[in-house]
């Protein structure tokens, strides 16, 4: 598949927006760290302007972006639609949540609450997006659901420890806490890339109907590429792949890690931060870079 | 209804003529126009409906020349129609034709993903996305003469390899090829269900050896055919 820049950024920023968002609000019920108002303000705001950065660059990559106001109307089927109202609807919620910080409402509790439970639900409907799809096995796994709220959870804590520790608290659990997360991500991820190795179900065979000889292209009908090579004949050298994957491993959990075990303060975790943000989105462009669409059967490849 | 095609891979021979058809009436019909970018110049790139696929189907010296013509199949669970955020992607309950709505779609591509024929692609004109019609500005036209109240693609085939018609109908034509020649489905652990079927090529047809004058004439006949 190819790997449209507007969307990396919008799932690995949304993605950390939320779940910087899903800390704060979990904070709120738990009362694990006691932050000042203007932290948690501070920490909200910032949760806000990266999802509405990844919002926005969504809509970058729609073709005819007059008509995206239409995307709400299909809430019932479409996993693009329930994204579109969520997000939309998670923005009154987390002002509400906003003015109880700051007017200490009572029923601050329950917005923090509405907030946690609508940042997961949002990141799993958002990963839903491309789990839900049949044609391209690379994604039609919970793996890939279960990851995207793993990722969320994982850049959005890492931004919570950095406010946490700019402001002076307490943060050697959080850090440890961390620490355990980012392993069980590695875990799952790695997890992932050992299942992605098996084949899966369909072939040029199945594509064409010739069940039981083997089949080959001589010509896909066209002298030049067509909108379908482009979007799904995305092609990267395998060496390429598995170089990035190192890369991917080394800034997005390897070396974070490392901060946090070793000598987790205020700069290093801003360090920590940049290297698995860049690490994320070296992870979802492979995520897409990799996917093999079946489409690709129709143009001469044995299997996806 | 359950309208679809039935298409004859033994007969087809990749001449093209049904994607052009296809593109010369959709282009100025109800989802038209079908943009092309730089039509005369190096890549040429542009939305089209029906793609034509050649394949080797088995290993010399027993293999086999077949050209695969792809449109939409009009899936009876068409998976581009859930994903679509906006409704613009929608399947029509009275014959099964899956259409676009080019004033509702925002192009976010997603239908296309969810299709695993490629029969979807994106108007890099409009920004929308295209896809076969089965010719809906046409099979009900009845300023038509009856007989020509067929896809394009249908009417122009010169090897009369494209059959159009109504599966649900047992008796139709395509129903009986469906039946008498074992129509495939393509891609069917998907799921999808497609409609339109496509008949394998058939065994050629053993002839009795001749002992007349005219029968050896005839089996020579055959045999240059044949090549």
């Amino acid at each position: 598949m190819h790997p449209a820049f507007s969307v990396l950024i919008f799932t690995v920023t949304a993605g950390a927006g939320y779940g910087l968002l899903g800390w704060l609000s979990a904070n709120q019920l738990l009362e694990l760290w006691s932050i000042s108002v203007a932290g948690q303000l501070t920490a909200g705001v910032l949760a806000v302007v990266l999802i509405s950065i990844g919002l926005s660059a969504s809509t970058w990559h729609l073709a005819n972006p007059k008509n995206a106001w239409r995307s709400f109307s299909r809430f019932r089927t479409s996993w693009l639609s329930r994204e579109a109202v969520f997000a939309i609807a998670l923005y009154p919620i987390a002002a509400l949540y906003a003015a109880a910080i700051y007017f200490e409402w009572a029923s601050m509790s329950l917005w923090a609450a509405l907030c946690l439970i609508l940042s997961l639900v949002i990141v799993f409907v958002t990963s839903m997006i491309y789990a839900s799809l049949k044609t391209i096995r690379q994604w039609h796994t919970p793996l890939v659901p279960l990851l995207f709220v793993l990722f969320a959870a994982m850049s959005g804590g890492l931004i919570w420890a950095l406010l946490l520790s700019w402001s002076g608290v307490e943060t050697s659990g959080l850090v440890n806490a961390l620490s355990l997360l980012i392993v069980l991500t590695a875990a799952v991820k790695l997890g992932y890339f050992v299942w992605f190795r098996v084949p899966g179900n369909s072939s040029i065979q199945s594509a064409t109907g010739f069940t039981q000889h083997k089949v080959s292209i001589l010509d896909q009908g066209h002298s030049a590429p067509s909108f379908l090579n482009k979007e799904f004949m995305y092609d990267v050298e395998q060496a390429k792949l598995i170089r990035l994957r190192w890369v991917m491993f080394a800034a997005t959990f390897a070396a974070p890690l490392l901060i946090l075990c070793c000598l987790p303060n205020a700069f290093t975790l801003l360090l920590a931060l940049l290297l698995m943000m860049a690490g994320l989105l070296t992870e979802r462009w492979l995520f897409f870079a990799e996917a093999r669409h079946v489409v690709r059967l129709l143009h001469g490849q044995q299997s996806v | 209804m359950k309208l679809g095609l039935a298409i004859d891979l033994d007969t087809c021979v990749g001449c093209h003529a049904c994607a052009t058809a296809c593109k010369q009436w959709n282009t100025s019909g109800s989802i038209g126009p079908l943009t092309d970018e730089n039509p005369y110049g190096k890549d040429p790139d542009g939305a089209w409906l029906n793609r034509i696929r050649t394949f080797e189907v088995d290993a010399s010296p027993h293999s086999k020349t077949v050209n695969m013509p792809l449109s939409c199949m009009h899936c009876e669970d068409a998976a581009c129609v859930t994903v679509c955020p906006t409704g613009a992607s929608y399947k029509r309950s009275e014959d099964g034709i899956v259409l676009i709505d080019q004033d509702r779609c925002m192009g976010c591509n997603l239908c296309s993903w969810a299709c695993p024929y490629g029969a979807r692609e994106l108007d890099p004109g409009s920004g929308t996305m295209k896809k076969c019609t089965l010719c809906v500005d046409r099979i009900y036209d009845e300023q038509l003469p009856e007989d020509e109240r067929k896809p394009a693609c249908v009417i122009t085939c010169p090897t009369q390899s494209r059959v159009f018609g109504d599966f649900d109908d047992p008796d139709s034509e395509v129903s009986k090829l469906n039946r008498e020649r074992g129509g495939k489905q393509l891609m069917p652990e998907l799921g999808y269900n497609p409609v339109n079927t496509y008949l394998p090529p058939r065994n050629p047809i053993q002839r009795p050896q001749g002992g007349s004058m005219l029968g050896k004439v005839k089996q020579i006949v055959n045999r240059i055919i044949k090549r």
